[in-house]
């Protein structure tokens, strides 16, 4: 079978028609894996006993006649921030090397129940602290598209992975950005819904306020299938949303006509690299063309929220980080004499460069003397983040900005400047801070051949708009 | 410079992390870029504006209900093995560095 722009419902109906069997697609993949991975390096670890038992399951379904799920068949690749019971789970840290969870993530579980063979754990930055992939405690992951350059982070592996048919869909995590902006350097759909859409159980926490599950894929179509699978109440999060679940898949072809997208200049200011506006303002004009309205919309406030991100992010990070402590799960140092040595050495030798700088970071916002100026302050700011957005949603039915300034960028070239490397976030982050969905669609590449994205915001639980809008464009 | 050295001490032994000597210079060196990008937020007057912790209490949720009422859906009653059975004792130690079939075994805590 061609897996080159294989979707969910191409190698459904293959598996369901007999056409193949999902044991042979599963196989298939592996060969791929084993044949492009070795230079890309997406995956961490491959779950093949537990995908082969899955496409077993539903090859005797399709047997016996049955009607396979939605993601019955499906290669998958999981982010390793999320765990999986009897599979490695890493979070991309040595600190977590030998991991073997006792549970699964409900994500996880709700894409297997809906019949997705989960291939393996994809590499990513550590805890998911990065926006190059070069965070890895393990190895960096280079993109298909151009493999000098990175993949985008955190959620690299989980994008470098889709854009290299080594997978249908995967899961990725957006804390600040996570899976938007890798799809957007990858040239893949990244999906992030509102914060409390879906269940956080079982996702390794890195700022809870702020994570979200969500799938990158080769099309909105498939995002859609994806998002309905996974979203819904979860007794297991308190934070996951008591509301209904829309039928995604049928909003998409909802007519766009007349809907009202908004253009925030902020959006368009210093930073913004010109081959990226001009796919952007194309977009645009293409969108136009299918009947949508263009609103400009203000976000004054867009300029304070990378700072701000990097204070409540750091400082929940350290908080949930604490648990690292070399006595339950993750790893201890060796030959030491005192409890609190163990600690300290454990964590040392455990955590890279980056986790250990936010760690600090947030520490020292969250400490005595400096919480309000920095922490509180940091808070409230989110309350003006947040209420840029309510203003602008007044008028506007969604709003469609460039995902990250600029195309993917070389590996190495940012990884010595931290602060650089934080302001490839700057158009992503303020959704997460106002809990806002997010969609990342390709919109053409620049002269390098390198792909553009289109971000396309939208008000809260309204993923099905913002679906629609990317449905469309990615059809005109 | 905001952070001194000092403060990175301190900082290291509240966030139990050792740190090299190499690492704490660069760690002095980008906590203060860091900070420094930081402070551009007290250009903005923040006095009469309510921070912010979570999304979930706001958006998703009955808005006219207060406090705790509002999160009444999740809530539940406090019963053994309410939502998921207690892992069994082998489980729970399987990935404990070192234990002792019953329980987690760490060095003596008598002093730091």
């Amino acid at each position: 079978m061609d897996l080159k722009s294989l979707t969910i419902d191409a190698a459904r109906n293959a598996v369901q028609t007999r056409a193949t069997t999902a044991l042979a697609l599963a196989e298939e993949h592996y060969a791929r894996i084993k044949q492009e991975d070795g230079q890309i390096g997406a995956f961490l670890t491959l779950s093949k006993e537990r995908a082969l038992e899955q496409a077993d399951r539903i090859d005797r379904m399709a047997a016996e006649g049955k009607t396979l799920p939605p993601l019955g068949a499906v290669p998958v690749g999981i982010k390793d921030v999320m765990s999986t019971r009897g599979v490695r789970t890493t979070a991309g840290s040595k600190i977590l090397k030998k991991y073997i969870p006792p549970y699964d993530c409900t994500a996880v579980a709700r894409m297997e129940s809906a019949g997705a063979v989960v291939l393996g754990k994809m590499n990513c930055d550590e805890f998911a602290m990065g926006s190059s992939n070069e965070n890895s405690g393990y190895h960096s992951v280079r993109n298909p598209r151009d493999l000098s350059r990175v993949p985008g982070g955190s959620s690299g592996g989980s994008a470098a992975a889709v854009a290299a048919d080594m997978a249908v869909v995967t899961l990725g995590s957006d804390t600040g950005g996570s899976i938007r902006q890798p799809a957007s350097f990858c040239g893949v759909v990244g999906l992030m819904p509102t914060y409390g859409r879906v269940s956080r159980y079982g996702l390794i926490a890195f700022a809870s306020s702020l994570d979200h599950i969500g799938p990158l894929a080769k099309t909105v179509k498939d995002a859609a299938i994806v998002l309905r699978t996974i979203a819904g109440r979860d007794p297991m999060d308190p934070t996951s949303a008591d509301l209904p679940v829309p039928d995604y898949v049928a909003e998409l072809n909802k007519p766009v006509r007349g809907m009202k997208l908004g253009l925030a200049k902020e959006y368009f200011g210093d930073g913004l690299d010109e081959q990226v506006r001009q796919a952007v303002e194309t977009a645009v004009d293409k969108l136009k063309r299918l009947g949508c309205e263009i609103v400009p919309v203000s976000l004054p406030h867009t300029a304070y929220a990378v700072p701000t991100y990097y204070l409540i992010a750091t400082a929940e990070a350290s908080s949930n980080l604490a648990r690292y402590d070399g006595v339950r799960y993750s790893h201890r140092a060796h030959g030491v004499k005192t409890l609190s040595e163990m600690y300290r050495r454990s964590r040392d030798e455990g955590f890279g460069t980056e986790v250990k700088r936010r760690i600090m970071l947030g520490t020292y916002a969250l400490s005595a003397g400096y919480y309000d100026a920095y922490y509180l302050k940091a808070q409230k700011v989110r309350t003006l983040l947040t209420r840029d957005f309510e203003e602008a949603f007044r008028k506007v039915d969604a709003i469609v900005t460039p995902t990250s300034p600029t195309a993917a960028f070389r590996l190495g070239e940012k990884s010595n400047d931290p602060l650089a490397m934080y302001l490839a976030d700057i158009y992503t982050v303020t959704a997460d801070l106002a809990g806002i969905p997010g969609i990342s669609v390709p919109c053409g590449q620049t002269q390098e051949k390198l792909p553009i994205g289109l971000q396309i915001l939208g008000k809260h639980f309204d993923e099905g708009t913002i679906l629609r809008v990317a449905h469309a464009y990615e059809q005109a | 410079m905001k952070v001194t050295d000092r403060d990175v001490s301190y900082v290291a032994e509240l966030a139990n992390l050792e740190l090299t000597p190499e690492e704490r210079t660069a760690m002095l060196r980008d906590l203060n870029s860091i900070l420094d990008y930081i402070d551009r937020l007290n250009e903005l007057d923040t006095s009469k504006v309510p921070p912010m912790a979570q999304v979930s209490d706001r958006y998703g949720v009955d808005e006219g209900k207060q406090g705790s009422e509002r999160f009444s859906y999740a809530s539940r009653e406090d019963i053994l093995e309410g939502l998921r059975k207690s892992l069994p004792h082998e489980e729970a130690l399987a990935n404990a560095p070192d234990a002792d079939g019953d329980f987690f075994r760490v060095p003596k805590v008598i002093e730091r």
